[in-house]
């Protein structure tokens, strides 16, 4: 199981690597399709089969959505120029090292429970009743914070078509 | 190292068996139109009845000049038909062929179906994206549009059987079948959504928009030949294969044998289920002439979504009346 892991994690994070270096749009954001697949394998790793479902349901199904969005939206000049590096290059590596630093502070920072339990044979009940009692107004209110963005889109997308 | 070879030869076994049966499908897709159009179909290759037409026609692609064109993003136009294989070996892992012959029971196997079936999308993606032609690109964001609208339906009619079972994995849908009756009697309306998003899903006749011939030439794979078209070619039965199998197995009970005919074998019944609905899919194709773009987004987010819903609803409150 180590070796997998290994392999997924260099696949990820490689892919992960190319989604920022890549200069196609396209290209990048199909290795974000991978790198979110990669994550999914990660979840299997851990007996989260679940979790990997939904990842890959979610997460590379909106990378389609937002390759399609890309292509309509974002294009200018030719293909293999559409995602060019910031030339913002010290702002950038501010950022990163940022991040970075405030990443491995939290996760230093942290206490991390190690039980030797084994993992639960089905996640999906346990998920399913902690969404419908401890988490139930996080849960819901996620849902409405959808629903509102998702009208808001369409009310948006319908006034600009009334004004022309 | 035994474990690693077991599931090697079970691989080799799902890729022959949907290798073989795509080609008895092409086979069986010519025979049945020339049926419905009064003609006689293959007869000339292999007797009785064209039965080697697939198989000639295999052989004559496997031979054929592999031609890249020169201005298509080379990655992509080589990744599309090897991605478009993908979904159509994965589901295979999780549809039981009979008791105990199941290469992977996993306890979420709706799920996984549902999460396999949008990598579909990116094959079909890849491939007009990077052949670099319109008609590719215009079938790319039309099979786009129709792949996302007809996944939420998809998705919402597969809740109906889950809340009758109890359960995701398929082995558990069936034993629960097995107790009650099938869940077409149960779950009419989640089986016409069902059917219908699926045909979608599998972008056949009337929901074929994105390789419509009369516009699109061919659609994604216009600028395709050879070995890659026929991978495309192969997967798109190995798709209806599969969809046909999740019918069987979610709505006919799979491999258990109706009528208390048990002397027949498991694995027999769940080919004939599987077939019955191949044999649908078919039917609606040839009968059926091509919807406009608008219909098909139309029926997909105001009626079948609608459906679908209510018959969410109307499950949960028939399993809170009745149990």
């Amino acid at each position: 199981m180590e070796i997998v892991f290994w392999i997924t994690a260099f696949v990820v994070i490689a892919s992960a690597v190319g989604v920022v270096t890549m200069t196609n749009l396209i290209h990048s954001a199909l290795l974000l399709a991978l790198t979110m697949f990669g994550v999914a394998v990660l979840f299997v790793i851990l007996a989260a089969d679940f979790l990997a479902a939904v990842q890959v349901l979610v997460y590379v199904g909106a990378v389609m959505a937002l390759v399609v969005f890309g292509v309509m939206i974002l294009q200018r000049g030719p293909m293999n120029l559409s995602n060019m590096p910031s030339k913002h290059v010290l702002g950038g590596l501010f950022a990163a090292i940022a991040t970075m630093g405030f990443l491995f502070w939290g996760l230093g920072s942290t206490e991390w429970p190690v039980s030797e339990a084994a993992p639960a044979a089905t996640t999906v009940e346990p998920i399913a009743e902690l969404l419908f009692t401890k988490y139930v107004v996080a849960f819901e209110v996620a849902g409405v914070l959808l629903t509102v963005a998702a009208i808001g889109a369409i009310i948006l997308a319908k006034e600009v078509r009334a004004g022309d | 190292m035994q474990a690693v070879l077991w599931s090697v030869l079970k691989l080799l076994i799902v890729l022959t068996f949907i290798l073989l049966n795509a080609m008895l499908l092409i086979w069986l897709e010519r025979k049945v139109s020339a049926w419905i159009q009064l003609r006689l179909g293959p007869m000339r290759v292999g007797r009785p009845q064209g039965w080697a037409q697939s198989i000639a026609d295999v052989l004559k692609l496997l031979f054929k000049e592999d031609i890249v064109p020169s201005r298509v993003d080379k990655v992509l136009f080589v990744l599309g038909p090897i991605i478009a294989f993908m979904p159509a070996l994965m589901v295979w892992a999780v549809i039981p062929f009979g008791p105990n012959f199941v290469s992977a029971d996993l306890n979420i196997g709706v799920l996984y179906i549902a999460a396999i079936g949008s990598i579909g999308l990116m094959s079909i993606f890849t491939g007009g994206w990077g052949s670099n032609n319109k008609w590719s690109l215009i079938s790319a964001m039309r099979s786009a549009a129709q792949l996302f609208s007809y996944e939420v339906p998809l998705v919402l009619a597969l809740i109906g059987v889950v809340m009758l079972a109890g359960s995701l994995s398929l082995t558990d849908i069936i034993r629960a079948q097995q107790e009650t009756a099938w869940y077409i009697l149960y779950q009419p309306l989640g089986f016409l959504v069902f059917l219908i998003a699926g045909i979608a899903e599998v972008n056949r006749t009337p929901f074929d928009l994105s390789e419509a011939e009369s516009e699109l030439v061919a659609g994604w794979h216009v600028e395709y030949s050879g070995l890659r078209w026929a991978m495309y070619f192969l997967a798109e039965y190995g798709n209806l294969l599969a969809l046909s199998a999740l019918a069987a197995t979610l709505f006919l009970g799979g491999w258990t044998a109706p009528f208390g005919l048990d002397f027949i074998p498991p694995f027999v019944w769940f080919l004939l289920k599987t077939y019955l609905f191949v044999f649908v899919a078919m039917w609606i194709r040839w009968t059926f002439p091509r919807v406009r773009i608008d219909q098909l987004m139309d029926l997909s987010w105001k009626f079948l979504i609608p459906v679908a819903l209510l018959n969410i609803a109307l499950t949960g409150i028939g399993i809170t009346i009745f149990s």
